[in-house]
Parts: C-alpha cells; sequence; structure tokens
C-alpha cells in the first residue's frame, strides 16, 4: 500500500473523529446553561432539514422544483406517511417503492 | 439478549438498508480510481464518512495534495460536532471511555436515530452499540464488496434503495416537530441549506444552516416568552 494513501486515510479519520467525539467527551462533563440547552434542542429538527433539502430539491445539484424530479415527488408521498402514521419503517417503504416505479416507468 | 442492545439492533434495519447500495457504489467507483480493495477497508472503517470518501477517491486520483484533501474532509465533517454536542446532554451517564467508542459510529444517519430514542426513552448504552456497530459493519461490507465485485454490478444506486436514508429522515423529522417553533426551524434550516448549497457548494451549508436555525428557534421562543432565563 502506497504510504501517500494510508498517511491520507489517517490524516482524514481524525479529523473526522474529533468532531465526533470531542463535544460529547467535554460538554457532557458540564451542566450547561438552559439557553445553550435550548438551542441544543432545535439541532435535530434543524440538522435533518438541513441535510434533507439539498437531497430532495437539488438531486443533480441543481434546484429542481418540478414534476421531472423523482425524490420530490417520492418525498412528498413520505411527508404525508409520516404525518399521517408515524411509522418510519412504512414510510421507508412507501419511499422506495415510489422511488423505484418513478425511476422504472416515468 | 439485552431490551436496549435489540431495539438498537433492529433501528439498524432502513440504515443497512440505504448504506448499502451507497457502499456498494462507493466502492465500485472508488475501485475504478485505482484504491486496492485493503485501502477502501482501511478507509470505510477508519474514516466512516460518505460523502468526504467519495470526494477523498476522487481527489486521491487526480493527485491532489494529501493537505487539501485531509482539509476538506474536515470542512464536510465539521457538522458532526453539532450532532455530538445535542447528544451530550443525554448521556451524561455514560462513561468516558464508551463515550470515545460510541463517537466513533456517529453519523448523520445513526445520529437521527440515537436522537429520536434518547427522546423517547431512558438512553441506554446498549441501544448506540447495537445500533452503530451493525450500521458501519454494513459500510464497510458493502464499500468492500463493491471493491471486490467491481464492474459485475451496474450502478446499485439506480433501483432507488438509497432513498431509504432520505425517507428515514422524513420520517424522523416529522417526529422530532412538536411545536410551530420546531416547524419554524425547520423552514429555516432547509432554506439556508439550498441558499448556502448554491452559493459555497459542498461544505459549510449543513454546519451553518443548522446554527442559524436553532438560533432562530431560541430567538422566537424568548420574544414570546414561552422560556424564561432561570
Amino acid at each position: 500500500m502506497e504510504q501517500k494513501i494510508l498517511f491520507i486515510i489517517i490524516g482524514m479519520s481524525l479529523v473526522t473523529y474529533l468532531p465526533r467525539a470531542l463535544p460529547l467527551l467535554v460538554l457532557s462533563k458540564f451542566e450547561l446553561p438552559l439557553l445553550f440547552r435550548r438551542w441544543l434542542q432545535f439541532i435535530p429538527v434543524a440538522v435533518l432539514s438541513a441535510l434533507l433539502a439539498p437531497a430532495i430539491l437539488m438531486p443533480q445539484g441543481r434546484l429542481v422544483i418540478s414534476l421531472d424530479n423523482n425524490a420530490l415527488i417520492a418525498s412528498v408521498l413520505c411527508f404525508l406517511a409520516a404525518a399521517k402514521t408515524k411509522n418510519i419503517f412504512l414510510t421507508i417503504v412507501i419511499g422506495i417503492l415510489a422511488m423505484f416505479v418513478l425511476q422504472t416507468f416515468k | 439478549m439485552n431490551r436496549d442492545l435489540m431495539t438498537g439492533l433492529k433501528k439498524s434495519i432502513p440504515v443497512v438498508l440505504g448504506y448499502t447500495p451507497i457502499g456498494l457504489a462507493f466502492g465500485i467507483l472508488a475501485n475504478q480510481q485505482g484504491l486496492t480493495t485493503f485501502e477502501i477497508f482501511l478507509m470505510s472503517f477508519l474514516v466512516y464518512a460518505g460523502a468526504s470518501q467519495f470526494i477523498a477517491s476522487a481527489m486521491i486520483t487526480s493527485g491532489v495534495n494529501p493537505a487539501s484533501i485531509i482539509m476538506t474532509t474536515l470542512l464536510i465533517n465539521m457538522r458532526h460536532m453539532l450532532m455530538s454536542a445535542s447528544l451530550s446532554t443525554y448521556l451524561k451517564h455514560v462513561p468516558s471511555s464508551l463515550q470515545a467508542v460510541l463517537s466513533f459510529g456517529l453519523t448523520d444517519e445513526t445520529y437521527a436515530v440515537d436522537i429520536t430514542y434518547c427522546r423517547e426513552d431512558k438512553p441506554s448504552a446498549s441501544f448506540f452499540i447495537g445500533l452503530h456497530t451493525v450500521s458501519h459493519a454494513a459500510w464497510v461490507i458493502s464499500t468492500v464488496a463493491g471493491g471486490i465485485l467491481g464492474n459485475l454490478i451496474s450502478d446499485p444506486t439506480r433501483w432507488g434503495i438509497d432513498f431509504a436514508l432520505s425517507a428515514m429522515f422524513i420520517a424522523l423529522l416529522c417526529m422530532h416537530m412538536k411545536d410551530k417553533a420546531d416547524v419554524l426551524v425547520a423552514v429555516c434550516s432547509a432554506v439556508i441549506s439550498i441558499l448556502l448549497t448554491k452559493l459555497l457548494g459542498n461544505g459549510w451549508n449543513v454546519i451553518l444552516a443548522t446554527m442559524l436555525a436553532a438560533t432562530i428557534g431560541v430567538s422566537t421562543s424568548l420574544w414570546n416568552r414561552k422560556y424564561y432565563l432561570s
């Protein structure tokens, strides 16, 4: 194995691991101020939304808000299923089926 | 078997479903770009970060210098700091050594499942161990399989199975939206994330959008005087 690639992989693993571990290791030792805890409570909703929006609306790196966008159509169906049933598994099945049907028959 | 461990194993199914086609795709591509099977294994095991692995593999092939590759990886994965911080309030009872191990398996997808579980149950480390181990294994195995099988499978993502991850995010997002402030934060975060992706490309969008949207959420809560600074 090329030494340069080994060096790159080890470097990458360090800069990936530290952001994953340090905040948990450090912050869990302290009683955090209420305002900061409240801020942290918004992180799940904010981060999921920030990850999803480009994945759904910019599938090939361009913003596509139309029926040409299969991921968008499937996502709307998933949102409806999730809001109505609160069932993760069902939502995923609907999403995969919708994508399969759209990609195969559209 | 421990009940929490079982729950963790069960909750890993969507993650495994999503990681498999993407992992295969990475393995195939990395193999074409000249990485050996062992290098693919090592990268998936140690780095374990989808987007940055795709980018790094392409950068290695085009001979970009190692420092730039590592800096790009850092930039893309800084968003995990926020996820790690958000888990910290729920894992105070877990010893540091175990926290260090659990952090190794923190990805966008495992975080989404972790935090949903934390809010519903008294979090047990066994749950995290089950979920993180299986998800990590699925990533390593599928990328290595992609590297070995190479061109025998044509575009593993064409069936849309990788959409399992977006669908899972949608379901979990809906479960976390409890009041108007949450909806506001979700909408702001989505809009900011799209704008930043357009302006700066991938990388900064998730971390900046999340921080800004959470700040908007706290500010509105304060404005509405729902939460006092006691």
